[in-house]
């Protein structure tokens, strides 16, 4: 009896800590990443598979309404437009539950990506089955994943200055980039940035 | 002309006085300047809670953080309310959020864009997503990238005390 007792007990425990204990675990620099299946804003389903000429990705967790996302879109759009000729397109994932973000549902994403002309998908991630696999904190949040191996290269922001484009003196993305497309050691693989923290419901 | 603008000065200031303590300025630090607040070593205990109008997780646990300033006040606490907004937003959000909710704690805004340097300096384990709050006594440190309510955030308090 006692001893049911304390296994229910434990239990109990197991399970409180499993919602309390945030997760930030997730993929690391150098990690091999699993594909995902998402929904796009044109309504077709999009997978890393599906890209058989790329070398790599530019993965970006970004949002409607997040001011470091929005002053960022033009940014992601010259991202997209400078790589995905050189074999590493933009692919955006929205990673909030638009229950817990007002503007952040499946047809304002559609709305958002057409006022701004995005040349990339943008990817709903529904039921939030993805960001968590990444670690993926915030938004905007970049994961550079080669294809030959499908690692990680890279994690972080996108350049050094979010709110003053014309104070940026590193774009780290482009560097990483640059850097793999050269075939040479990356010299920085992670970085940090202010972003929004990743509404969940 | 010098007269008349100091009888408007005269009148902006009796009505900013009349209006109950509203305020039309924000100080704004860099990274190497906020760092004096974040490194205190006066027996005081900080919450520093970093957030912007933006926010709407921050938004919505600032009342947990101002009551903790009233509540505690008397326990030599302090609540200062480090604002990312960007720098634009200043006069026309920032300022006049701080009217409206009538926000009693410190408010001060951190204008630094080098974020990759001081996300990592002022914890090793920040992403860099808001809400963050860190609470610290001397050497005693804690930081939080989450949101809390009140009772979340006076347990994790109370060890400081």
């Amino acid at each position: 009896m006692k001893s049911i007792k304390t296994i229910l007990i434990l239990f109990a425990c197991a399970i409180v800590s499993a919602f309390t204990i945030k997760t930030t675990e997730g993929y690391h620099v150098g990690d091999v990443i699993e594909d995902f299946k998402l929904k796009n804003i044109d309504d077709t389903m999009v997978s890393l598979s599906d890209y058989k000429e790329a070398k790599g990705f530019v993965i970006i967790f970004t949002c409607n309404q997040c001011p470091y996302s929005v002053v960022y879109e033009d940014r992601i759009i010259a991202l997209d437009l400078k790589y995905k000729k050189l074999g590493y397109p933009v692919i955006a994932i929205n990673p909030n539950d638009p229950r817990a973000s007002r503007g952040d549902g499946f047809e304002e994403m559609k709305v958002r990506a057409s006022e701004k002309g995005f040349t990339f998908p943008y990817l709903f991630d529904e039921g939030q089955n993805v960001y968590p696999k990444f670690g993926a904190t915030k938004t905007p949040h970049v994961y550079i994943v080669s294809k030959s191996g499908m690692n990680v290269e890279y994690i972080g922001a996108i350049d050094n200055s979010s709110r003053k484009p014309e104070a940026v003196t590193e774009k780290y993305v482009e560097d990483a980039v640059d850097a793999l497309l050269a075939g040479k050691k990356l010299v920085k693989t992670k970085t940090r940035a202010i972003g929004c923290s990743i509404k969940v419901f | 002309m010098v007269k008349k603008c100091f009888i408007t000065l005269f009148f902006i200031s009796l009505l900013g006085s009349c209006k109950n303590e509203e305020i039309t300025f924000v100080q704004s630090y860099t990274y190497n300047e906020l760092k004096t607040l974040l490194e205190k070593n006066d027996g005081k205990t900080y919450v520093i809670n970093f957030w912007a109008t933006w926010c709407a997780p921050c938004v919505k646990e600032l009342p947990a953080f101002e009551k903790i300033n009233k509540e505690y006040a008397t326990k030599n606490v302090t609540v200062i309310l480090v604002s990312l907004d960007f720098p634009k937003q200043i006069a026309k959000r920032l300022i006049p959020f701080i009217n409206k909710k009538k926000l009693q704690s410190k408010v001060v805004l951190l204008n630094d864009i080098n974020e990759d340097f001081w996300i990592k300096a002022i914890d090793s384990t920040w992403s860099g997503a808001i809400p963050a709050t860190i609470i610290y006594n001397g050497k005693d440190r804690k930081f939080y990238e989450q949101s809390f309510d009140y009772d979340q955030l006076e347990t994790e308090l109370q060890p400081f005390l």
